[in-house]
């Protein structure tokens, strides 16, 4: 199947439950098509030979002009049919859109033309990313310039990388190894060459590789510029605050001054840094300044890990965490 | 009992090709007819460019680590190509150069409705033509055909306005076509040539043109918005300046996945012609291919979403724009089945034009099938921007629009030129293009599948011998389709005259001489019955 006789492969490396699943999907679609073309083709050779143009015969022996209930049988049944792939293919994508609460996270960069990942813990690597074999690893993807694509095929997983907004996807690996990683929308003269490899291992042996390139970690690094850029002294968290407090808000539904209600992901505090005019909390005065410009991408994903890492003393169990993220959906709502 | 028409011999009336030789008399002709082949030539040298691009493309894939042409090149040479073969080359090339010439004669007109207008859409085509090969010389662009921001707009340093200005310029010669072509099918049918009597390639040609005047003028306000964004730094796109890059994608889709339909809807109204022909039968199902290409083309306008599926666009939108797409595969599987009943119990025989037909089916549904698993969300996930995209839309748009192109020309080229083709270099030219086409690219349905992304100049080692395959097809199908333009342009001077209906064809177009007097039919005809009636004969009463 793979063609390893072949001296080269006819078929993708698997390294993720979802891409059994989608695997499955696919040979489901392959044999479906498969068959139908087949008959197809067959038709028309069989036809087309069988029924070719004899001495004497001007023209063809049948002049039918159709038949509705035909035409009805190839409407229906293929619009039936559809809904098979149609269903299955949905239900990995909604599955594929919501991480499992326990999932790690991990950043992730790109830019013109290289891919830059850290880790909680502040361990940064360019092009490679190294990953725990059976836990769920959850990617928060941003781009420095231009519209990326992060997109590891053994994982059967790809996903759009923006410029000012924070999009993610998630992956659960189950085969240790290396494997391609690639950027798979076009970006640019070195497009080609971005890309790297996905070093998949024991958890024993991450465990290891973290602790080699341990630094400090990305949400201390957060506090650290929270103090200098001065936000504490308005999201104080006391009674004195002339700012939300932000103990515990991540995940949580925000009501916003317009009336709309938004989750508070990782986006809506990365726009809330950027342009906190855009979304007004209740109750609040927009008197918060733009901090575009101010901070790096870097930072501000510092930040948005430290607000994160500010969980209230007794945890309360929170479905958000596992919220699927729709950025554009919120965007338009309203 | 009749289908032969009499070939009226008239070797002293003059025809459109006699009535005047001078340069002038073509470039100031109103003429369908000599219009049609004016954009024939002009995209012909079009394709020409655009092939040439895919030529140097396939040589630097020879090898994974590209080396043939730096990376900067290898981007250009994949812009050339998606922009000349999709603007300049696919969307005129069965509406504009086989609809110019054969829509009016189909409906039993002089000429199309507006036939000064006609003209000046092809002067806008070359202009716009002009603009885009000087912005090659000069330097070229690298932004992909679908000039997807904010590269196009902040980073890309190579010529993005003059490139999308000459898409811009060409846009308005699609609209002015599809307005003629739309105008021309309500006002010019002949007496008794009512909607349901029209033959598939006007109905085919109704619905591209209602693509075309709908779809292109928001293309062409999307290019204005790059522009503006490029030179006045206004913020629409880029969100450094408030805008969003979504927009964009959204705006462009909505143009762009129509426009595949401009790129196929007129493929199959020829199909549809050259089935009944050679079968010798009534096409089957008429009236459901008919309503099939409307379906389509509303249909079409609604699935824009499924090129984002992985770009950050809500699951719920997603959902939705999934569905469409399993919905709109529906009629082109109508189209398909109808076209292979009409084979059961024909009379079928194999001419050139027949070949590329059957060749057309296979390489449509295989293109059409895969269509399926980009519909499928999860797939589509792994194998949107691989060769498998590669793979599947030019399955659909040289496997089907071009191979559709080939056949109608071959099929009309003795009504165009008076002469016809030689018969087995036909053939032979037909097969060897189905080959080639198919050892080019089959290859990139696995490597897509392997992962292999598209608009790379260079490649993991595991991905070489399916690219060296495929290198290996596109020079076959290089030598397929310079074999008609060597032999056609041979059979102008000494191929056998051609009499007025070779082919035993019903429609209106085969009841006037080969090629046609300047003014296409000495009476026009009176249309009693529908076309494909070959027991009644040709439509349109031969009392001349």
């Amino acid at each position: 199947m793979n063609g390893q006789g072949l001296g080269f492969p006819l078929f993708p490396p698997r390294a993720s439950a979802l891409a059994d699943r989608v695997d499955a999907l696919f040979f489901f679609l392959l044999a479906l098509t498969g068959i139908v073309t087949l008959i197809v083709a067959t038709l028309v050779i069989v036809f087309a030979v069988r029924y070719r143009q004899r001495p004497g015969r001007v023209i063809a022996p049948s002049q039918t002009a159709g038949s509705t209930l035909l035409e009805l049988a190839w409407t229906i049944v293929p619009g039936l049919l559809f809904v098979v792939p149609f269903v299955w293919g949905a239900r990995l994508y909604v599955d594929a859109a919501v991480p499992p609460p326990n999932a790690l996270t991990i950043t992730a960069i790109g830019k013109q033309w290289m891919w830059k990942f850290q880790h909680q813990g502040g361990q940064r690597e360019i092009d490679s990313l190294h990953v725990p074999l059976g836990r769920p690893v959850r990617l928060l993807l941003t781009s420095e310039d231009v519209i990326h694509s992060l997109y590891i095929p053994a994982f059967r997983m790809k996903q759009d990388v923006l410029p000012g907004r924070y999009t993610t996807v998630w992956f659960q690996a189950d085969r240790a190894g290396d494997f391609h990683l690639f950027c798979s929308e076009f970006c640019g003269t070195a497009h080609s060459r971005m890309g790297g490899q996905v070093t998949v291992m024991q958890p024993e042996a991450y465990e290891r590789w973290l602790a080699l390139g341990a630094s400090e970690s990305l949400a201390s690094r957060g506090a650290k510029l929270f103090q200098q850029l001065g936000c504490n002294t308005c999201h104080r968290g006391d009674s004195l605050q002339r700012a939300p407090g932000l103990v515990g808000l991540y995940g949580r539904p925000v009501q916003l001054t317009d009336g709309r209600i938004v989750t508070a992901d990782e986006d809506y505090l990365r726009e809330s840094i950027v342009e906190p005019a855009s979304k007004i909390v209740l109750g609040w005065q927009p008197i918060m300044p733009s901090f575009k410009g101010r901070v790096t991408d870097d930072e501000l994903l510092q930040l948005v890990a430290y607000i994160r890492s500010l969980e209230p003393p007794a945890p309360e169990p929170f479905a958000p965490e596992g919220q699927p993220l729709f950025p554009a959906q919120r965007r338009q709502g309203g | 009992m009749i289908v032969a028409t009499v070939a009226l011999e008239r070797p002293h009336e003059e025809t459109y090709l006699s009535v005047g030789t001078t340069a002038r008399s073509w470039l100031l002709t109103t003429d369908h007819k000599r219009i049609g082949i004016l954009y024939m030539v002009s995209i012909t040298l079009m394709f020409l460019v655009g092939g040439v691009a895919a030529t140097f493309m396939r040589i630097t894939l020879l090898s994974p680590g590209g080396g043939v042409v730096a990376m900067e090149t290898y981007n250009k040479l994949f812009t050339i190509h998606g922009v000349i073969m999709v603007w300049f080359f696919l969307i005129p090339s069965i509406p504009s150069v086989l609809g110019n010439f054969v829509l009016p004669m189909m409906l039993g007109a002089r000429d199309v409705a507006f036939p000064r207008l006609n003209l000046a859409s092809w002067y806008i085509f070359v202009a716009g033509s002009l603009f885009l090969l000087w912005t090659v010389v000069t330097g070229g662009v690298d932004t992909g055909w679908t000039f997807y921001t904010p590269y196009s707009t902040q980073y890309a340093t190579s010529h993005v306005v003059s490139t999308t200005l000459g898409v811009f310029i060409v846009g308005f010669s699609s609209i002015l076509t599809g307005l003629n072509f739309i105008v021309t099918t309500h006002r010019m049918r002949a007496p008794g040539l009512t909607w349901f009597r029209l033959p598939l390639f006007v109905w085919s040609l109704y619905a591209t043109s209602l693509i075309l005047v709908l779809a292109t003028p928001v293309l062409g306000i999307t290019l204005i918005l790059v522009t503006l964004e490029r030179w006045l730094g206004i913020g629409i796109f880029d969100p450094a300046l408030g805008g969003d890059p979504l927009l964009f994608q959204h705006l462009f889709w909505f143009y762009s996945h129509p426009a595949v339909y401009i790129m196929i809807l007129p493929g199959m109204g020829v199909i549809s012609e050259l089935i009944p022909t050679f079968s010798r039968k009534r096409l089957f199902g008429y009236t459901f291919v008919a309503g099939a290409s409307i379906a389509i083309a509303v249909l079409g306008f609604l699935v824009w979403g499924h090129h984002m599926f992985t770009a950050g666009m809500s699951t719920h939108a997603a959902l939705v724009f999934s569905m469409l797409s399993y919905l709109v595969a529906i009629p082109s599987a109508i189209k398909v089945f109808n076209w292979t009943a009409t084979l059961y119990r024909g009379a079928v025989s194999f001419e050139t034009p027949m070949l590329y037909a059957i060749g057309f089916i296979g390489l449509f549904t295989t293109g059409g099938m895969t269509g399926l698993f980009l519909a499928s969300l999860a797939v589509d996930v792994h194998v949107t921007d691989t060769y498998f995209v590669i793979a599947h839309f030019h399955y659909i748009m040289v496997g089907g629009m071009v191979t559709a192109y080939m056949g109608g020309l071959h099929y009309w080229w003795p009504k165009i030129s008076g002469r016809m083709y030689p018969e087995n270099l036909g053939r032979l030219a037909a097969m060897t293009i189905f080959l080639g086409f198919n050892l080019t690219f089959f290859p990139q349905y696995i490597l897509g599948y392997l992962g292999m992304p598209r608009r790379y100049a260079g490649y993991p080692p595991e991905f070489h011998v399916l690219n060296v395959l495929s290198t290996a097809g596109a020079s076959i199908l290089a030598v397929g389709y310079a074999l008609p333009l060597a032999y056609l342009l041979w059979s102008l001077r000494y191929g056998e005259r051609a009499s007025a209906n070779p082919w035993g064809g019903t429609t209106l177009e085969w009841t006037t001489s080969s090629p046609p007097p300047e003014h296409n039919f000495a009476h026009t005809p009176i249309v009693t019955h529908g076309p494909y009636d070959y027991v009644r004969g040709p439509q349109g009463d031969q009392r001349g």
